[in-house]
């Protein structure tokens, strides 16, 4: 396994510290709450999807820092894509965290949210990365209610 | 505690622990985490891979020499069960998984005798969710009501309240010995006196102080008191249900097969005493004499002894953790057993959690199945460290400065 800290790395420490894109909107079009038994991460997802783009979302919750540098990265690169890219985005990022796609050559829409790629080597915190991603997958769906059980 | 106490050999005993010497992730193990499973020590393997290479067969099933043997075997860890426990009779001490089952048992056959709709169960504030559920789940199916022992904010219940809390209605009341979060040993004795006064019987939640601290069932005067096997240094899958006589023979059987039954006939079937009428099919019986050989383990080292080098620990690690800027304890509890559950300002338990696994110092980080607790501290999870005979206050050291190097990294 690779040492932890090396997950734990500047940017992940720094969004979780200055969450971006933080808070609700109100209206909204899409809307969804995340929750991780395990670990009591709680999330809550709005979005503003006009002319199938995202023109904007927010979260807010608390959790681990890797499930909230997570949601703000995740917020921040979705931001403007369109709904089939944020979907294939969700596919990509699931994939890369379980192990299951190369972050250098199979999740092309990620850019640098690739440096979550080890948490794979982290099979209980795997789905803190994932909530977020989850989250939006539900609310894109028009679920209310997404959990990493 | 006696000032004239022979210290333990901690360096003699960590040999009788062949993972304390495993290096993982290229550290070596610091294993802090004795309160979600203790240990088991050589001689008690080494006694059920015994019984499996050598005697391995069922019990109490008909006249073969070797299963006479096994019952022999598996009827002696009973034995060792009873003395350990201070209970008077044999016939006390029913074979369950462990503390959960054991509480399921209490709940499904003297709870389903006793409790009627509109009747009250009583617990605290601090309980495991095995001591929460069970009761919520019969509560739930009599319509009676689960009503719940406040705590201060140090972690010690407010036994004031008893008095209001328990009412005529009251069947049973259901409490920790000791709590798996904040460490805190309730005065149980006290405690069941009480409930005594007032008609009502009470289960003590054992699986937290019989690896900590000499349990006497008569002393307390309790009438159900369980536990678990592998939170004692013994294998997991077993644990013992006490309970008074009187109530075991009063209460149902609760599953049905074999073992369990006197005769069989399609009009009728009649039980076996107690312990027998619970503890229906094939038991673990490997496990049951694995914990016999812990129980036996255990008492060599001296359970005075065990509890002064526990005590050297908590005060230590205490001393330590308290000094780390940012860093809370929770449970502050005057009687407090060696377990102490933190949070750190800004970080994540499980992000606390992750970052001690990488240096080798095993905790455990989450809600400690005590979600209501966790509530009560308006907290997440808390990382917690517990400490057994095997520690040092070097394992210490290398928890705190591994906690500093995590604080540093998320400055
Ligand atoms: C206080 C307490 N009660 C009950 C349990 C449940 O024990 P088991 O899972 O062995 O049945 C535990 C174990 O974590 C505990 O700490």
């Amino acid at each position: 396994m690779t040492d932890p800290r090396e997950l734990y790395q500047q940017v992940i420490l720094e969004h979780n510290k200055k969450p971006r894109n933080f808070g609700k909107l109100d209206p909204c079009t899409h809307h969804a709450e995340g929750h991780n038994p395990l670990c009591g991460d709680q999330l809550e997802l709005s979005l503003i999807v006009e002319n199938g783009l995202v023109a904007d979302i927010k979260f807010q919750g608390s959790g681990c820092a890797i499930d909230v540098a997570s949601a703000s990265l995740m917020t921040g690169i979705v931001k403007g894509k369109s709904v089939a890219e944020a979907e294939a985005m969700v596919a990509q990022f699931r994939g890369m965290v379980r192990g299951e796609l190369d972050p250098a050559t199979q999740a092309p829409l990620l850019g640098r949210l690739t440096l979550f790629s080890g948490v794979k080597d982290l099979p209980s915190r795997v789905k803190c990365a994932i909530l977020p991603w989850a989250t939006l997958h539900a609310a894109l769906k028009g679920e209310e209610e997404a959990s990493t059980e | 505690m006696s000032a004239t106490l022979q210290p333990l050999d901690i360096t003699a005993i960590r040999r009788d622990f062949p993972l304390l010497s495993r290096v993982l992730n290229g550290k070596p193990v610091i294993y802090l985490d004795s309160a979600v499973s203790g240990q088991m020590p050589l001689c008690a393997i080494e006694r059920m891979a015994k019984y499996e290479r050598d005697e391995h067969t069922n019990v109490h099933r008909g006249v073969s020499t070797l299963s006479q043997e096994a019952t022999d075997f598996y009827e002696a860890a009973r034995e060792k069960v009873r003395r350990f426990l201070g209970a008077a009779s044999v016939r006390e001490i029913v074979w369950t998984r462990g503390t959960t089952e054991a509480i399921n048992l209490v709940a499904q056959t003297f709870g389903r005798t006793v409790v009627k709709a509109g009747d009250e169960l009583l617990v605290s504030a601090m309980e495991h969710h095995a001591n929460i559920v069970p009761w919520q789940m019969l509560a739930q199916e009599k319509g009676a009501t689960l009503k719940v022992i406040p705590i201060t904010d140090d972690g010690e219940l407010i036994l004031e309240s008893l008095d209001e809390l328990i009412t005529e209605r009251t069947k049973l009341l259901a409490v920790t010995h000791v709590s798996n979060v904040l460490g805190t040993v309730n005065p149980v004795k006290e405690i069941i006196a009480r409930a005594h006064a007032r008609g009502v019987p009470v289960l003590v939640d054992g699986a937290q102080a019989v690896p900590h601290l000499k349990v006497d069932v008569q002393d307390l005067d309790a009438d159900f008191y369980v536990f678990s096997g592998h939170k004692l240094s013994g294998p997991t899958g077993i644990g013992a249900l006490y309970g008074k006589l009187a109530h075991l023979e009063a209460m149902p059987p609760w599953h049905g097969g074999g073992n369990m039954i006197r005769s069989v006939t399609w009009e009728k079937t009649t039980y076996m005493a107690a312990p027998g009428k619970f503890e229906a099919g094939t038991p673990p019986i490997a496990a049951a004499i694995g914990l016999g050989a812990a129980l036996d383990y255990l008492g060599n080292l001296g359970l005075d002894r065990i509890a002064a080098q526990e005590h050297d620990l908590l005060v230590y690690a205490t001393e330590r953790l308290e000094r780390i800027p940012g860093l809370r304890i929770l449970g502050k509890a005057r009687d407090k057993a060696s377990v102490i559950s933190f949070v750190v300002e800004g970080i994540h338990p499980h992000d606390m959690g992750s970052l001690l696994d990488g240096e080798g110092v095993v905790i455990r980080a989450g809600h400690h199945c005590a979600q209501p607790l966790m509530a009560r501290y308006n907290v997440p999870a808390t990382t917690r460290a517990s400490f057994a005979y095997f520690n040092t206050r070097e394992d210490i050291d290398v928890l705190v400065s591994a906690v500093e190097k995590a604080i540093e990294l998320f400055k």
